[in-house]
């Protein structure tokens, strides 16, 4: 048996030896107004207990009553994801203990999923080019979530040693679904790239369908990775399941540190038991977790507080058409209507920027400038500033401002830069900050004509060499006048003032 | 004893109505009775009297203004201590709810608020409704009017002896396997398991989700349909509650009519095992619904005799899952918190304590039947034995429109009895059972007294789910013919205490 500390045999060398078998479930909480069986609120961070009632709160005698938008932000997911809707299925009751579950059962589905058999295509990127995997899904389930416990005393935060817990239910209720992947085999030492293409596609599909917020920081997403290793030829092994793993990033390394954990097991004759396990965000690492060697029995049985759902064929035709356009239909058409690379829209995509680029030219802005701004300056602030595109302070409406600015000649690229750091920081809207930081371009033939002046009169060689038809020389006057505009002159009708000051012809 | 704890409900209801007594004498005149006698009884758990004699003023001044109430308004109420009340202890007869006060109210407190029913007090029951003689209550027996030794039934035992102890003229019970109708039936009062889904079950701390039924309880056929249209009807916040208009049970109770009605006998339950003056009053009875213009049919329910079996694999596992939040966590009793016990040993110690040996004995009945390797020869194999049982109910509904039986195999058994037998308290709910099991509706009502104990004897009318009418036309033309042949109601003859 291996723990976090041990040497792990490098990645290569593990799947030079053995081949990897993932599978993922990922949960998503539902981005309903209500609770899976209540009308209580979903907001995300209000005062503990504030968001409840007897029924999220498992009170004796209380009854569950199904939210029917969750129901269709299932089906939709499980048509975005090649599904079949099952024609009729019910909720079970998965009982066990626990102190934040109200009711000491969790209401979920079992062997009654709303969705099931379906598939996602994935690409990911290989030395030959851009590979497409398909992973298969299993199901798309609907259950509720638990409530949220913290600990407080001792020293580590967890239960164990703590003084006391306090329990908040706003999170109990909260509709979650759950996609489980079938096993996916064969994609060799691409397995932890294959983990994250598909994480990361699952959360643009539900984007793309606006069903969740999918904020893995914030738990609205949460992936289990479940992970074997078998020597070709042999049977399959045995696998582990690291829990609750929270950022794309963490997905591609939980499968890699995994894979050689399990070899480094392998490799030196010890076994790998079936186990649950936590993956450390700093370490990059899993810690062993509950063991599953003694399963334990969830008792499932049909809910006999619910009735069973029916969604009619002609409601899941409806949800069908209704249906957006899947990411990667889209990244294919703004491949072509950009005419841009895969690569340079991965790069979009990575940076979270398509969406802020097409609203930005679907208010008539020119596609790459769009691009342009998003992808380059804010970005560039973002990534400083650790934010997300959409946390800045910055509208497609202000690039708008800032473009039609630019067209008229009031502003250029590097005035519109101060523009947008002026909006950053809060400074007021576009108008108000050209005024106040005083950004407009020079135009006034007046004023720029006593600056061409000033420069000739500062670098008299230079004036000779322009009128004896050294024409390049004008550089350096047309330098000096823009550096004593401060850069809001347009430096191309600074030159061709000169040279008509001089009397001179290109 | 003053004569209006003897009125039915209606008439109290139209006395208060035209002003010839209050909602607050009457309230007065059943607080003073539960005063009277409720330490011989025991119906009651807690008295919520204050808020009744409150709840009593007001109407009375909405009458004298000259507003128009429902047809039960300022009748008092007895309510079975299973379902919610806000602010007021709600115990189901267990010691793990000690102390709890419900934030919310169910759904039949709502109804009867809104119908201007007044609530006396919460009624004793066995723990979580598990049982047939009240016995395993938490908080002691209840002791039935007729014979202070015997038991008044289960689970509802305070509920049908606040009725027959004149403590209250209407009560609501809960049945899940004939806790309504069996106490009904030893204590000569009449009950309503309406049809699964007719009465919401918000509110109603479940024992077993797909058997349980809120319904009626009063000492006549009419006071029961009038109570049982207050308080039935669809409710948004109960999934399984029926979206459909109410029988017009009232109308049936008062047209009482079984002229050209088929009514069956079902062959495996009037057989053996009958106590014999229990036989002979269902026999004449049936003789008097005959002679009323009724046709007897006997019916065969071939697998009516796997029911019991059945039952008590669903019931407990259904109620090992239900019981699952009763762990000390969030309400009610917390033991072994000393600092000293890790969260689940607390779990473990407050169960121990809290819960009474027939709740532990179906949760580890149940767990076991739902765990994994017996899920299929257990919960599975019932579940198609109930499927069966309600077939053979739609079959023979095809061929008549009610089925009759005896409520229960004996009258009345003494407290202890049958205490430390549970199969022998099992078999009680035999003629019940099939019942919730299919999800039809039942009344018991009184058919006289058993020639060799003196104690009440009941009758049971079975009708199709959503039928609950043809319960109380049956129901009402019997009792008609028998307050004819006795001239009161059997009621009358128990000991005034």
């Amino acid at each position: 048996m291996s723990s976090a500390t041990d040497v792990y045999l490098p990645y290569d060398e593990a799947i030079s030896r053995y081949e990897p078998i993932i599978g993922i479930e990922t949960h998503v909480e539902l981005g309903t107004n209500s609770k899976m069986w209540c009308g209580c609120s979903t907001a995300f961070g209000a005062e503990a207990n504030t968001h409840v009632c007897p029924v999220c709160l498992g009170l004796p005698g209380s009854m569950p009553v199904v939210n029917r938008q969750a129901i269709e932000s299932t089906i939709r997911i499980g048509l975005a994801l090649n599904c079949t809707i099952a024609d009729w299925c019910r909720f079970a009751r998965k009982n066990y203990f626990y102190p934040d579950m109200p009711k000491d059962y969790q209401i979920s589905q079992y062997d009654e999923p709303l969705c099931f058999d379906g598939y996602l295509d994935v690409t990911v990127a290989t030395d030959d080019g851009p590979q497409v995997v398909r992973v298969e899904i299993e199901r798309v389930h609907m259950e509720e979530d638990t409530g949220k416990l913290s600990h407080t005393g001792g020293a580590t935060g967890r239960i164990h040693g703590a003084d006391y817990s306090l329990v908040d239910y706003n999170r109990a209720g909260i509709p979650l679904i759950e996609i489980v992947t079938k096993t996916v085999i064969g994609t060799g030492k691409l397995a932890p790239e294959v983990a994250r293409a598909y994480v990361t596609e699952l959360r643009d599909v539900m984007r793309a369908l606006e069903v969740s917020d999918v904020r893995m920081e914030e738990g609205s997403m949460r992936c289990d990775v479940n992970l074997s290793l078998n020597k070709p030829g042999d049977g399959w092994g045995t696998r582990s399941e690291t829990k609750n793993v929270n950022s794309l990033r963490s997905v591609e390394r939980a499968v890699r540190s995994e894979i050689e954990r399990q070899a480094s097991v392998l490799d030196s004759g010890g076994r790998v038991i079936q186990e649950t396990r936590h993956f450390n965000e700093d370490t990059g690492r899993s810690t062993s977790g509950r063991s599953k060697e003694q399963a334990e029995d969830y008792r499932y049985f049909p809910e006999p507080d619910l009735l069973p759902m029916a969604p009619s064929r002609d409601w899941v035709e409806e949800l069908r058409a209704g249906l957006p356009e899947m990411p990667s239909v889209k990244r294919a058409r703004l491949m072509i209507e950009w005419q841009i690379s895969e690569f340079e829209l991965q790069t979009l995509a990575n940076s979270g920027a398509i969406e802020r680029v097409e609203a930005t030219i679907a208010i008539g802005v020119d596609s790459s400038a769009a691009r342009k701004w998003w992808t380059g300056e804010l970005l560039r602030v973002a990534n400083e500033q650790g934010l997300e595109l959409d946390q800045l302070n910055v509208t497609p409406q202000d690039i708008q401002q800032v473009e039609v600015l630019i067209a008229s000649g009031a502003l250029n690229d590097k005035l519109a830069r101060q523009v947008f750091e002026g909006l950053i920081g809060g400074e007021g809207t576009v108008d108000a900050i050209v005024q106040s930081r005083g950004l407009a371009v020079v135009s006034d033939d007046g004023a720029l004509l006593a600056a061409i002046d000033e420069a000739l009169a500062g670098q008299p060689d230079v004036a000779e060499k322009i009128k004896s038809g050294k024409v390049q020389a004008a550089g350096a006057i047309v330098g000096a006048v823009m550096k004593a505009t401060r850069g809001q002159a347009d430096a191309a009708k600074v030159r061709s003032l000169l040279l008509e000051r001089l009397g001179v012809s290109e | 004893m003053s004569d209006l704890i003897r009125q039915s409900a209606a008439t109290l209801a139209a006395a208060i109505a035209s002003r010839e007594t209050s909602a607050v004498e009457v309230t007065q005149v059943h607080l003073d009775r539960i005063a009277a006698v409720d330490d011989k009884v025991h119906a009651f758990l807690h008295l919520t009297g204050d808020s009744a004699l409150a709840q009593a003023k007001s109407i009375d001044a909405r009458i004298a203004s000259g507003e128009q109430l429902g047809p039960l308004a300022g009748v008092p109420l007895a309510l079975k201590d299973v379902l919610a009340m806000k602010g007021e202890p709600t115990t189901a007869g267990s010691r793990i709810l000690e102390g709890w006060r419900p934030p919310y109210d169910s759904t039949v407190v709502q109804r009867l608020r809104a119908a201007d029913i007044v609530i006396l007090g919460k009624t004793n029951m066995d723990e979580f409704a598990m049982g047939s003689s009240t016995e395993h209550s938490a908080y002691g027996p209840t002791h039935n009017p007729w014979d202070l030794d015997r038991i008044p039934g289960g689970s509802g035992g305070g509920s049908a002896a606040a009725l027959a102890a004149f403590e209250a003229p209407l009560a609501i019970g809960t049945d899940t396997g004939g806790s309504i109708r069996q106490p009904a039936s030893v204590t000569g009062t009449v009950g309503v398991k309406p049809t699964y889904g007719g009465v919401s079950r918000y509110g109603q701390i479940a024992l077993a989700s797909s058997l349980d039924q809120p319904g009626p309880c009063a000492r006549s056929v009419l006071d029961t349909a009038l109570l049982h249209a207050v308080i039935a009807g669809h409710d948004p916040m109960d999934s399984t509650s029926i979206n459909a208009p109410v029988p017009d049970v009232v109308g049936a109770a008062q047209r009482g009519d079984v002229r050209g009605m088929r009514i069956g006998v079902v062959k495996e339950l009037g057989g053996d095992g009958y106590q014999a003056g229990v036989a002979q009053r269902y026999t004449e009875a049936l003789n008097l619904l005959q002679d009323l213009g009724a046709e007897i049919v006997e019916v065969s329910c071939p697998h009516m005799e796997y029911a019991l079996g059945a039952y008590y694999l669903i019931l407990p596992s259904e109620a090992s899952s239900n019981l699952a939040r009763f762990d000390g966590m969030r309400y009610g009793l917390r033991a072994g918190d000393d600092g000293s016990n890790s969260v689940e040993q607390v779990m473990a110690i407050t169960r121990e304590a809290g819960f009474g040996p027939e709740v532990k004995r179906r949760i580890i009945l149940g767990t076991y039947a739902l765990s994994s390797g017996y899920y299929d020869a257990y919960y599975a194999q019932a579940q198609r034995v109930r499927t069966l049982i309600t077939r053979d109910f739609n079959a023979a509904f095809e061929k008549v429109d009610v089925l009759a039986s005896p409520t229960a195999p004996t009258t009345a058994f003494k407290l202890g009895e049958k205490l430390n037998d549970p199969i022998a308290m099992y078999l009680n709910d035999v003629a019940t059972i099939p019942v919730n099991l299919a999800g039809i509706c039942a009344m018991s009502l009184p058919v006289g007294l058993a020639p060799e104990d003196g104690l009440p004897v009941g009758f049971q009318f079975m009708a199709p789910a959503m039928a609950d009418d043809r319960l109380y036309l049956a129901g009402g033309a019997l009792e008609a013919a028998l307050v004819d042949k006795w001239g009161h109601l059997l009621i009358e003859e128990a000991p005034s205490l």
